[in-house]
């Protein structure tokens, strides 16, 4: 009876239903009020590619980072595992994939055989790691990870809270939440036609695993005196490793499932035995492999000399508290959606292409949705490559001796747009609310003229650039609903030496 | 086709047909969208039966909150007076902002737990907490002290999503139908729970501007009339009973503050149902008086309350 259900297909559904219930709860933990000490970024830490990449643009493997090495050598003595077992992307893939083909009549030997379209994610890998030796980040575009991270965090939670409120206490908006949401679900979707094409066609993490288990200690073997060539194996295959006859290492999952399937026992996972079948060397046109990082080569002076949020600085790239000079961020960020999770105002909003074509999907704040809030840190402590850079209270507000705060910018007034200044009405309501002591907004009081000729006294405010820290809450609070006036822009942030104007402060 | 077939699809198609011609009868309208009617609700009075036999205002002087809360309460006739038992108590403290107790913010935790544990001692059937903070909620509640503080107490905190607004009609003069959290009408009692706090428009904040707590909407635009906004707010809303909180006092940089240096210890409660006394008395922690506070003046010119606290009967303690 035991034996019957802790099949090695069924101990593998356990761990691929832990791991993605864990991704699930982890990510919903990844919020002021529950987030406690959790390690709520692991899926990420445990990511290869973040840390082979990172460390390519950087030389430095940020600290949880550093746990995606269990991965590696895991990967080094049993193959990749990591697919089948523990990937979030994977075991959604594999779920999608078989309810797709289930309910409909489909050779799934025909679906599950090699093909040579798995041959793309190499190249893809290429490109994002020659890209990333020359200093450009881009991996978090299809590594897996960052992607079902932000998928979730900008469109999936969003969309299941909507009109329901059980997940936020106010409902998160984000810019381009419907497009990265579309671009999910066709990735699910492409299920249909082709069981797990994500991570057979398409995903880098999945093809740089692939490189690092071209050889592991134990793997999948075909007993060639045993096999009767019924192609059995082939029917519940997640890889399209081809178990059936020289099995592509390189490609396997490690989902146990031909070892099941065979009628004849033929297969089994562990050492060779003599009459064991031989196996399949990687298959990658090596010409098309040197065009693709040939591709990444060129691809990163083009996106050097356009005008990004890195050749010079963008007004509306207001990163997070705690964030690296810009030209270090961009070698960081892996674009995984963590800091937009957890942050309680909703302020920080996924980049269109207002840090460049690099940029895409880093974190900016949008004031008009949010704002930082004073005594918060939590984006620098989710951040899993240190992009965003740990900060305490006391550092983000200056309260040691000497030190100053973290200023992510500096707002400024629209006079022609704001009550007291253009239409002689009393407000200050951004005053009211600027959080520091002494306040960075102050204001000083007129006798005006009215229209009919009568006079009445007033409150203008001003910004003191010198106490002002960029947080945006007068630019969120301002009841000019629109276009608020007073709007706060990048210039002054602390991480920058050159995007500063006042000489003394 | 035979004629049964004939006369039965004709007749099938008169149906449709006529369902076609009743739905353009029925929907025919001169209004491009269906306007629902959306209930509009009023404020219930939430105060109970004057009685003179107790003194209209208690002030209570010392150190320990927990008791200097009980004494005021106690004098002015015991939470008895103010709850039957069996009534829903809705508290409104002023947890607006995400700081730390000592920085005097928000109301002192220690007196919102006492009220709470007060009217349970008065067999309320329930305790909700609530405001509609300016800063994250979950932030304000948990940094102030307040959340903590009530769940001891045996207390609940409410926060107001998006979805617990009602419109109401708050009948002011400035102020009309407004957004309000559905809790102040699902609530038999109110009490009123403010600190008193410097604020550079209305040169101070107390237990009226406090109500202002209870608005969704875009409440931002009251500041453009913000003496006529209070006083239309204090005569919407008449709380069961105001236990005001000068153990701390932030006299400088207000209502945000930050801080300590702006903070004084004052070591004051004070409790009563005129909103206006209380208002008045509170004055003297940030050293105004009467007439440098329009809103005071109209809510006495209104008999929302007396603002000449000296001609009431003010009990005075230490304890």
């Amino acid at each position: 009876m035991m034996r019957r259900i802790l099949t090695l297909r069924n101990i593998r559904r356990i761990y691929a239903v832990f791991f993605m219930v864990l991704f699930a709860l982890l990510l919903w933990l990844t919020s002021f009020k529950q987030m406690k000490g959790y390690e709520t970024p692991l899926f990420l830490e445990l990511d290869p590619l973040a840390s082979v990449a990172s460390f390519l643009t950087s030389w430095t493997i940020y600290r949880g980072l550093v746990l995606s090495v269990f991965i590696i050598i895991g990967t080094l003595f049993f193959g990749r595992f990591f697919c089948s077992w523990v990937c979030p992307m994977g075991i959604i893939n594999q779920i999608a994939g078989s309810v797709f083909n289930k309910l409909r009549a489909v050779d799934t030997v025909a679906l599950n055989s090699y093909r040579t379209l798995y041959r793309l994610k190499y190249y893809f890998l290429a490109l994002f790691l020659a890209l990333a030796a020359f200093g450009s980040l881009q991996t978090g575009l299809l590594d897996p990870i960052p992607f079902i991270t932000r998928s979730f965090t900008i469109s999936i939670f969003p969309a299941l809270n909507n009109s329901r409120g059980w997940l936020y206490l106010k409902q998160p908006l984000f810019q381009g939440g419907t497009f990265l949401g579309l671009i999910f679900l066709a990735v699910i979707f492409a299920n249909r036609f082709l069981p797990r094409f994500w991570c057979r066609a398409i995903c880098p993490l999945g093809a740089l695993l692939g490189l690092i288990s071209f050889r592991p200690v134990l793997r999948i073997w075909r007993d060639v005196d045993l096999c009767t060539d019924c192609k059995k194996c082939l029917g519940h295959c997640h890889g399209g490793c081809d178990p059936h006859s020289a099995l592509r290492t390189t490609e396997c999952h490690l989902c146990m499932n031909c070892i099941e399937d065979c009628p004849e026992s033929a297969i089994h996972y562990g050492l060779p035995k003599p009459s064991s079948s031989v196996q399949m060397p990687l298959d990658v046109s090596r010409r098309r492999l040197i065009e693709s990082a040939l591709a990444g080569a060129v691809l990163f002076p083009m996106m050097r000399s356009t005008i990004t949020s890195g050749t010079s600085p963008q007004y509306r790239v207001i990163r997070p508290p705690g964030s690296i000079i810009e030209r270090d961020f961009l070698r960081r960020c892996i674009k995984c959606g963590e800091c937009m999770k957890v942050c309680p105002t909703n302020v920080i909003q996924p980049a269109l292409l207002e840090a460049g074509f690099e940029g895409i999907w880093t974190p900016v704040l949008i004031n008009r949705i949010g704002y930082c809030e004073y005594n918060c840190v939590l984006c620098s402590r989710v951040c899993p490559t240190g992009a965003i850079s740990i900060l305490t209270v006391e550092k983000k507000l200056g309260k040691g001796a000497g030190q100053k705060p973290v200023k992510v910018g500096t707002a400024f007034y629209d006079r022609g747009r704001c009550l007291p200044w253009a239409m002689n009405t009393d407000c200050i309501v951004c005053e009211e609310v600027c959080p520091t002591s002494p306040k960075a907004i102050w204001f000083q009081t007129f006798e005006v003229q009215l229209r009919d000729g009568a006079t009445k006294m007033l409150k203008r405010p001003y910004v003191d650039p010198n106490l002002c820290i960029g947080c945006g809450i007068c630019e969120n609070k301002c009841p000019i609903r629109d276009r608020a006036a007073v709007r706060v822009t990048s210039i002054g942030e602390t991480r920058s030496l050159t995007n500063q104007m006042i000489l003394k402060s | 086709m035979s004629r049964r077939q004939f006369l039965l699809r004709t007749a099938a198609t008169c149906g449709i047909a006529a369902a076609a011609g009743a739905w353009g009868y029925v929907f025919y309208s001169k209004e491009p969208v269906r306007r629902s009617d959306t209930k509009i609700f009023t404020f219930k009075d939430f105060r109970t039966e004057e009685k003179r036999v107790y003194p209209q205002l208690a002030v209570v002087r010392g150190k320990d909150a927990d008791k200097m809360v009980r004494t005021a309460i106690e004098k002015i006739g015991g939470m008895g007076r103010f709850i039957s038992p069996g009534e829903k108590v809705l508290l409104k403290p002023n947890a607006a902002w995400d700081r730390q107790p000592e920085q005097a913010a928000n109301t002192n935790p220690a007196v919102v737990g006492t009220v709470v544990r007060l009217c349970l001692e008065a067999r309320a059937s329930g305790v909700w907490v609530t405001d509609v903070s300016v800063n994250d909620p979950y932030r304000c509640f948990a940094r102030s002290g307040i959340e903590d503080a009530v769940k001891r107490a045996g207390g609940r905190i409410r926060f107001t999503t998006e979805n617990d607004f009602v419109l109401t009609d708050l009948k002011g003069e400035s102020l009309k139908v407004w957004p309000v959290s559905a809790f102040y009408h699902q609530a038999d009692k109110l009490i009123n729970l403010p600190v008193v706090k410097h604020h550079s428009l209305s040169k101070c904040t107390m237990a009226m501007k406090n109500l202002y707590g209870c608005l969704g909407g875009q409440r931002n635009r009251l500041h453009q009339d913000i003496n006529t906004s209070i006083a239309d707010l204090a005569s919407a809303i008449r709380p069961t009973l105001t236990v005001m909180d000068a153990t701390r006092v932030l006299k400088r940089n207000g209502p945000t503050g930050g801080n300590i240096s702006d903070v004084s210890i004052e070591n004051t409660v004070v409790a009563g149902v005129d909103l206006v006394a209380i208002e008045s008395y509170g004055l003297r922690f940030l050293d105004l008086k009467v007439e440098d506070i329009p809103f005071i003046t109209m809510a006495d010119k209104r008999g929302i309350g007396i603002s000449d606290w000296r001609s009431l009967n003010v009990a005075e303690i230490d304890v």
